[in-house]
């Protein structure tokens, strides 16, 4: 998947340059904006999320889109958004990340063996934070691995993180025996796991802090920018002298952690470490990355695009509930939208190679 | 004959079969516009590469100010004071242009944090396409969404803001149409006549003649001829090209 290395080249050959056509009708300010706009794929999902919780909000006035409902889909969807952002990052670098939702298990299989060794159900604040700090160790090395193999053995980041995604799976089956550790100290689950800040579960605090932080890093900071320049084009990053492997593995390696994050109020939440839950983490997490927009080329994409693109199946599954429509239709649904999101994709981007 | 500012000395590269440079010499002048020439394939890309420092000889010499130097790297290349523009432009076209500018050599506002000051980046871009002439319809645009000639403008503004000794062209005109590739050899000249050295490489003779002080030849990786340029003939430029000429070791032109 390294699609964006030919795209800077020129067109070759000696074309005059094309006079534009010209609206006299519309300034070049309002123009522009209104070109952003449309482009901006963010604009787009953000309509689409609006359209359906229009549409559920009229069908069932008062069932849906109250506080409740969303506070529960967003706990719900906490361990997801964390893993999301850390795809995010990977998905600009035009690679992908299948390895989650095992390492999110690992991580939360490692903690729990900790806790269960140092005071189980009754274990103290020390241990408690400890544990975090290990799982998302996990995490972060399991993560690094992969980037490892994908930027200097140069293995391919699907084949990478698929082996990462049974191996971390095999393990957490071997240290565990196969059966889910259940007893998580109180201090973990009664805190993270159920307890609110001024009216909010922790977890979805937590998790939008998270997407904020690395929002802000994503949109406003060199690791960033080059980020998007490694997917754009990779040699011309290279070129300018950016450590593309080491970058490569950074990428990676929060992905990993933040998989590790996830484990980690995974635990807090369920108060075990639901081994077999996670097999397809890494498709919704993917398909959220896609939905809001960012181009699995690489290079293109934003945070608040997939915190939006994370909720529209979630806004789905619980407006079909509400209306009584067999709720299996979202899996139908979000395939569509999704085979619509890369066909656009894919669209503009021939467009834009012909101008 | 002044010291060369940055000189090849039988340069070789190998790729599979190919023998793209078989012992390749060249040198740059101080304050000159030295034009590489040659036929398809005869190395001159591969011959910026390595003097660039975006891939590394198999053998030969690299010399800065008469200097052996390693350049295993853009960066070394740039600590030198040497800048290139790629004949693939080598742009990210899902940055705009500023940041295709400044990248690699960001500007930040909280440096501590690695906070990009883009605004800043954004002023001094606009600046530095205005200083060449260039005419962007947005500067925040995506490369992608210009035509040919914006990006290549894009290119060489980069190399002409950062360069304090030689700046590598590889073919910056075949893109442009007419009024573009004048305005490229006005900043050709201007950006020697500001005293650093210019390498342009071109198939298109009678440019080379107009803007080149210098001219060398390469054929199937190795020099085969120097001209002064305004001493020289098309047909001695063709000849030299095409193996009917050859001077480079029999004492001919200087
Ligand atoms: N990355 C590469 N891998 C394999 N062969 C290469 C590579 N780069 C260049 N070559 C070969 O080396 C030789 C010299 O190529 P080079 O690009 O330096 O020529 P050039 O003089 O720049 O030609 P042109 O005028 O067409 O740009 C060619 O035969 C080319 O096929
Ligand atoms: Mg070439």
């Amino acid at each position: 998947m390294t699609g964006g290395v030919q795209a800077g080249a020129a067109p070759a050959g000696g074309a005059t340059p094309q006079p534009r056509p010209r609206e006299p009708w519309r300034g070049p300010a309002a123009r522009r904006l209104a070109r952003r706009l449309i482009t901006a794929n963010e604009t787009w999902t953000l309509l689409a999320l609006a359209i359906l919780v229009i549409y559920f909000t009229v069908r069932a006035p008062r069932e849906f889109f109250t506080l409740s409902d969303f506070s529960l889909i967003a706990q719900n969807s906490a361990a997801l958004l964390v893993m999301a952002v850390g795809q995010t990052y990977v998905i600009l670098t035009a690679g992908i990340d299948l390895s989650v939702g095992s390492v999110l298990v690992l991580s939360g299989v490692v903690a729990a063996e900790y806790y269960t060794h140092n005071g189980g159900a009754a274990a103290g604040t020390g241990t408690v934070w400890l544990g975090a700090v290990i799982g998302l160790a996990v995490g972060f090395g399991w993560g690094a691995v992969q980037g490892f193999l994908v930027a200097k053995a140069k293995v391919p980041p699907l084949i990478a993180t698929l082996a990462g995604f049974g191996a971390a799976l095999g393990v957490s089956y071997l240290v565990t025996g196969g059966s889910d550790i259940s007893s998580m100290p109180k201090k973990l689950t009664s805190t993270i796991g159920l307890a609110s800040i001024a009216g909010v579960q922790w977890l979805i605090v937590i998790s939008f802090l998270v997407a904020i932080v690395f929002g802000l890093i994503l949109a406003y900071t060199r690791f960033g920018r080059y980020t998007y320049a490694i997917g754009s084009n990779p040699e011309a990053a290279r070129r300018v002298g950016i450590n593309v492997d080491r970058h490569l593995i950074k990428v990676y390696a929060l992905s990993g952690l933040m998989a590790g994050a996830a484990g980690i109020m995974s635990l807090a939440f369920f108060g075990n470490t639901t081994i077999a839950g996670h097999a397809t983490d890494n498709l919704t997490v993917i398909t959220a990355v896609v939905l809001g927009g960012a181009s699995l080329f690489g290079g293109r994409g934003t945070m608040l695009g997939t915190v939006i693109g994370l909720f529209i199946p979630a806004a789905l599954q619980t407006g079909l509930v509400i209306i009584h429509v067999n709720q299996y239709w979202q899996y139908v649904a979000i395939g569509a939208v999704l085979v619509a999101a890369v066909y656009l994709d894919q669209f503009r981007r021939r467009l834009r190679e012909r101008a | 004959m002044a010291e060369p500012l940055l000189e090849a000395r039988s340069v070789t590269k190998r790729y599979g079969h190919v023998q793209a440079l078989d012992g390749a010499s060249f040198a740059v002048l101080p304050g000159e516009v030295v034009a590489l020439i040659g036929d398809n394939g005869a190395g001159k890309s591969t011959l910026v590469k390595v003097l660039s420092g975006a891939i590394r000889p198999d053998g030969g010499e690299i010399l800065v100010e008469g200097e052996p130097v390693s350049l295993s790297s853009p960066v070394d290349a740039r600590r030198h004071g040497i800048e290139t523009v790629y004949q693939d432009l080598a742009l990210a076209p899902d940055l705009d242009a500023a940041a295709n500018l400044y990248l690699g050599r960001e500007i930040y506002l909280v440096p501590l944090l690695r906070v990009l000051n883009r605004s800043a980046m954004r002023r001094s871009a606009v600046s530095a396409f205005a200083e060449l002439g260039v005419e962007l319809p947005d500067v925040s645009a995506p490369v992608a969404t210009l035509s040919g000639g914006q990006r290549q403008s894009v290119a060489v503004a980069r190399a002409v803001a950062f360069a304090s000794k030689v700046i590598f062209m590889d073919e910056p005109t075949a893109a442009l149409g007419v009024v573009q590739r004048g305005r490229v050899l006005d900043n050709i000249r201007r950006v020697r006549d500001r005293g650093i050295s210019v390498v342009l490489i071109s198939h298109n003779m009678p440019e080379v003649l107009a803007v080149a002080d210098r001219v060398e030849v390469l054929r199937l990786g190795r020099r085969v001829a120097r001209f002064t340029a305004s001493e020289a003939s098309l047909e001695q430029l063709v000849g030299a090209m095409t193996g009917a000429l050859t001077t480079e070791g029999e004492g001919g032109v200087k």
